[in-house]
């Protein structure tokens, strides 16, 4: 598939695009993690990235809410746009696109706080409301969109940090949906857990489709067949192929991806 | 000198010991190394140890029982008249022994017969010395020899090394644990002492302490300890003040926004500030903060004495800074990143991430640190001494010379002093009111940071 770079602001038809990433290159120190970047994220839809370790899939991720900024040796080139507007300008605020662009973590990273404040403290950071009333109902809402509500809904004052796994997990995706973001990126989100915590995740997933736009980053290839609707395969710091996720793991164009897929590399 | 050259003996025979069993396991193996039980350095320090302990602890014995047994057959040799003295002149006369046969001049001339008695002592000195010269070589010998033929094939060298060491490593944990107790004993028993002569109430909750007094008069009404106790409170709580808020501020810059270059030097220096001697701090507290605190108290309009709280205080927080800082810097490095990066992804600012995640992580931490640099502070002298003065004042004034608990300790134990007069039995009281207070102080931050340890990951 060929980029063309002139293709900055989306537009045509198909469905909306949300993040539109052009000739991204990232550098850790000397070092090149990320060659010439370039696809769009469509919103509602999941998007997978797929490929061997150390291919650059979570920089990429990283990239997308400027979460690389906390690293001193990582340098960035090119542009990413989300919803047209250039978030590595320098009017962007990090703190407002990491409110529009929520993130979930590898680990489980519950706060050392109670599982009620877990989830306010995005909303009180952020100002969309204080204690009261209209707090518990952004708490209340996020758990059961997070599909943790009635697990917890008698143990709002226990520490997060006191859940299972998988428990923690939607209580960092709840945490994440607090904030209302329009993208949610997840890091390989369900490593850490079994297989029926990773089971609920997905589903969990899917549902969040109807009104997020989500981006996965995962090493289990069923999970990104299951989950997404399309697919960027990665490799040594190239994205090799993107696609819908069907193509993909049915006729996949490149060698390496199909390599990949079929486990014969990787 | 017998007992320095037997120590030279033993050290000798027992590297000869361990050379010995280290070839004697080779030979006995014959080339087939891997048959025996432990390897050939086992055999070695076995014989070492056969050959070294039995030796020096016959070694330790003799010399505590040595010197007494022969002053005692020494001064047997003594005519009947003398020796029919009450216990208080035998000491006496025994000492003048002692001194003659050291050489020592008494002055006058000494009688014949203790001068007889003093050489009877040299003699007998000399011939113990040869006697626990021969039979401690003797003795590491056969060690060597007795634990060298048990050298075989299927002897469990290893393990038996290995039980001397574990007992090697208790006793020395022992030591540490019975020195703690003896002299948390030995406080106990003298403030005990203390107390029958000044009732306990009377020091706890007296507001008068002026232990010169004692001698003229009343002794109970003089030992007073809260003007002490106040005093000590409110040069704890400045340097507290000083020191908490700086050092914590220093510890966030350092471990969150310094450059790994400004923290590099940074954490250097202020851990030099832990280096500097205490008595360092003191004269630059009683020399330039003093005054300048006087210079500043006057242009406010207070009346500022030349010593005061405030300036040892300030000093002292400053000496405590590089503590609080310290160990605040690795509670809060040990905070896991993937709480501060799920903070960020959340579009907390690096403000709100420190406030609201990483310090309340770290919270135990710190709450040690402070801990610890409340019981250093209070335990602190040599500031306080040069810089608050002795005159122990019951004021919250911090601009007026105060004394502390261990000030008073300080400048009660230096120099002559008779031991059973209250004023030096009351050190012993203050030192165990000292002891109590920051046992728990330390039992406390011990506790706290334990018990939130682990509270993430």
């Amino acid at each position: 598939m060929r980029i063309d770079h002139s293709d900055w602001l989306p537009g045509g038809n198909g469905p909306p695009v949300k993040i539109t990433a052009r000739a991204v290159n990232v550098y850790y120190g000397a070092k090149q993690a990320l060659n010439d970047i370039g696809l769009d994220i469509e919103s509602n839809r999941v998007t997978a990235l797929i490929g061997p370790s150390g291919c650059g899939k979570s920089t990429f991720l990283r990239c997308l809410n400027r979460m690389n900024d906390t690293i001193d040796i990582c340098r960035i080139e090119g542009r990413i746009a989300l919803d047209g507007e250039d978030i590595y300008d320098k009017v962007i605020d990090t703190v407002q696109l990491r409110a529009r662009v929520g993130m979930v973590f590898q680990k489980p990273n519950p706060f050392p706080k109670s599982i009620f404040d877990n989830i306010a403290y995005g909303p009180r950071i952020h100002g969309l409301a204080q204690r009261g009333p209209e707090m518990d109902e952004i708490v209340q809402s996020s758990l059961e969109r997070a599909g943790l509500w009635n697990e917890v809904k008698d143990r709002l004052k226990e520490p997060g940090t006191g859940l299972s796994g998988g428990q923690q997990q939607r209580l960092c995706i709840a945490r994440a949906i607090a904030v209302s973001p329009e993208v949610i990126l997840m890091d390989e989100p369900c490593s850490a857990l079994d297989p029926i915590a990773t089971a609920h995740i997905e589903e969990l997933i899917d549902e969040l489709r109807e009104n997020y736009t989500i981006v996965i980053v995962t090493h289990n290839m069923q999970q990104a067949a299951r989950v997404s609707q399309k697919t960027a395969f990665f490799h040594l710091g190239n994205m090799v192929e993107y696609n819908d996720t069907e193509e993909i793991f049915t006729n996949p164009r490149d060698e390496r991806t199909q390599g990949y897929i079929t486990g014969r590399f990787g | 000198m017998q007992s320095t050259i037997l120590i030279a003996v033993i050290m000798g025979l027992t590297l000869v010991g361990y050379l010995l069993g280290r070839s004697r396991a080779v030979a006995v193996a014959g080339g087939r190394l891997s048959h025996l039980h432990s390897i050939p350095s086992y055999h070695g320090f076995f014989v070492a140890i056969w050959a070294g302990l039995p030796a020096f602890l016959l070694l330790a014995v003799w010399s505590c029982f040595q010197d007494q047994l022969i002053a005692s057959l020494a001064m047997a040799g003594l005519p009947d008249t003398v020796r029919q003295a009450d216990a208080q002149s035998l000491t006496l006369i025994k000492t003048n022994i002692l001194n003659i046969a050291h050489g020592i001049a008494t002055g006058s001339e000494p009688e014949p017969s203790l001068r007889e008695a003093a050489a009877t002592y040299n003699q007998l000195q000399s011939l113990a010395g040869f006697c626990l010269l021969a039979l401690g070589s003797a003795l590491a010998l056969a060690g060597i020899v007795h634990a060298r033929r048990q050298i075989s094939m299927d002897m469990r060298a290893r393990n038996r090394v290995e039980r001397m060491l574990s007992i090697g490593l208790v006793l020395c944990s022992l030591v540490a644990i019975l020195t703690t107790v003896g002299i948390v004993l030995s406080l106990l028993f003298e403030a005990i002492q203390f107390f029958s002569r000044v009732p306990i109430t009377d020091f706890l909750f007296g507001l008068h302490w002026n232990p010169q007094a004692a001698f003229s008069g009343d002794a109970a009404g003089s030992f007073g300890a809260v003007p002490l106790f106040t005093g000590t409170l409110l040069i704890t709580v400045i340097a507290m003040l000083v020191a908490v808020p700086i050092g914590l501020m220093a510890a966030i810059y350092m471990s969150e926004y310094a450059t790994p270059g400004a923290r590099a030097v940074a954490k250097p220096v202020l851990e030099i500030l832990a280096g500097i001697p205490t008595v360092v701090y003191g004269f630059f507290a009683a020399l330039t903060m003093a005054p300048a605190m006087q210079v500043l108290g006057s242009g406010l309009g207070f009346d500022v004495s030349s010593q005061s709280a405030m300036a040892a205080g300030l000093v002292m927080g400053i000496m405590i800074i590089p503590f609080v800082s310290s160990l605040s810097d690795d509670v809060i490095n040990a905070v896991p990143q993937a709480l501060r990066d799920g903070s960020y992804g959340l579009g907390a600012t690096k403000s709100e991430t420190i406030r609201e995640i990483v310090l309340p992580a770290a919270l135990p931490g710190i709450v040690g640190a402070v801990m610890l640099a409340i019981s250093r502070a209070i335990g602190e002298t040599m500031i306080v001494a040069m810089a608050a003065g002795l005159s122990a004042n019951l004021t919250a004034n911090p601009f007026a010379a105060v004394t502390t608990v261990t000030v008073q300790i300080a400048s009660t134990i230096r120099g002559d002093q008779e031991f059973d007069s209250p004023k030096t039995l009351s050190v012993f009281g203050l030192g165990l009111v000292l002891f109590v207070v920051t046992l728990i102080l330390n039992v406390v931050a011990l506790r706290v940071v334990q018990k939130y340890r682990e509270k993430y990951d």
